[in-house]
């Protein structure tokens, strides 16, 4: 039988990170599923997610958001950044404590020659009564590159780490 | 041990199609998981169908295109309506159908992905087939006609409850 959503590595921090990577991803699986809890020690109630592969610094990500705050739907864009974007991707230090969000990247034939085509899912929630102090989000991102992604690395956009008891899970998913 | 997530079929388009179909589902489990990714010939709306069906179909969505959130809704339709569909990068969509062979309506979720370096389509949304047949086909198409392209590819997972 096929095996879906094998874990193929885990990383729960101990302690602070600025950021986290998972290197030598094995290019025999269909999609990758990348899972997170996360919360970042940046001062505000969300963090933005910063995601790139292969360690690929070039112009070559770009992103779809589509947001909610509580009282309001918003859409947003980015272009030929040096990082996917994840619009509201994390808690931050103004959350309640112990609050972390939840996150999936689903990357959809990670190891072919074709541009990545990703889908991202992300909830910021900590009981808050403001509007804009928790977020939901589906994003579309595209890494334009036709490599296979052999190392996907997650930090916050405005240089925040990740506290401790964040998680980030990789599964490997095949299609036969 | 129940089969979760269970590859059932996958089918990799080898030269250019108008009708994608897949057929002879077995109902042996409880939900089904349904992954697309392809690019289509034309900017073209990609739709979708049951068991070859042209009756019944309703769906309520959230969309954004990087400037501006919608939500519309189609009842009584012929065929699901899931999202404009355009060229030049692979649009990713995800379709999770419950009980699809039970004697019930049919409800599905879908999540439909698609960026292309300067504009996008995201949409999240919730359909049902009014039918109590299982469903045994899916049927995707291009509103106006476009192909999918080669390397067009669908696969089904079947999730088996306990």
């Amino acid at each position: 039988m096929a095996a879906t959503y094998i874990p193929i590595a885990s990383t729960t921090l101990s302690s602070s990170a600025a950021s986290v990577t998972f290197s030598s991803i094995p290019q025999t699986y269909t999609d990758l599923v990348l899972r997170y809890s996360a919360r970042t020690t940046l001062g505000a109630f969300t963090g933005q997610g910063y995601v790139t592969f292969s360690a690929d610094t070039g112009s070559n990500y770009s992103s779809t958001g589509l947001i909610g705050n509580s009282s309001t739907a918003s859409s947003l864009n980015n272009s030929s950044l040096q990082y996917i974007r994840i619009f509201y991707a994390y808690n931050g230090s103004d959350t309640t404590s112990n609050s972390f969000a939840s996150g999936e990247l689903y990357i959809s034939n990670y190891s072919s020659s074709a541009n990545k085509q990703l889908s991202i899912a992300a909830a910021t929630e900590h009981n808050g009564a403001g509007s804009g102090e928790a977020y939901v989000s589906s994003n579309a991102g595209l890494w334009r590159n036709s490599s296979g992604i052999t190392s996907i690395s997650l930090s916050e956009t405005f240089g925040s780490s990740f506290v401790a008891g964040s998680t980030f899970h990789l599964y490997g998913i095949k299609n036969s | 041990m129940p089969a979760t997530y269970e590859p059932i079929v996958t089918t990799t388009l080898s030269s250019a199609i108008l009708n994608l179909d897949i057929t002879s589902i077995p109902g042996t489990y409880t939900d089904l998981k349904v992954i697309m990714t392809g690019v289509p010939s034309a900017n073209d709306t990609l739709q979708m169908r049951f068991n070859s069906n042209t009756s019944n179909y309703s769906r309520t969505r959230l969309s954004g295109d990087g400037s501006t959130a919608a939500s519309g809704r189609n009842t009584s339709q012929t065929r699901f309506t899931i999202a404009d569909n355009k060229t030049t990068q692979p649009f990713f969509v995800e379709f999770d159908i419950f009980n699809y062979a039970g004697s019930t309506h049919k409800t599905m979720l879908y999540s439909y992905n698609l960026d292309r370096n300067g504009n996008g389509e995201v949409v999240k949304g919730v359909a049902l087939w009014r039918n109590t047949a299982a469903i045994t086909e899916l049927n995707f198409f291009n509103q106006l006609g476009a192909n999918f392209n080669s390397g067009t590819t669908v696969t089904i997972y079947g999730i088996l409850k306990a």
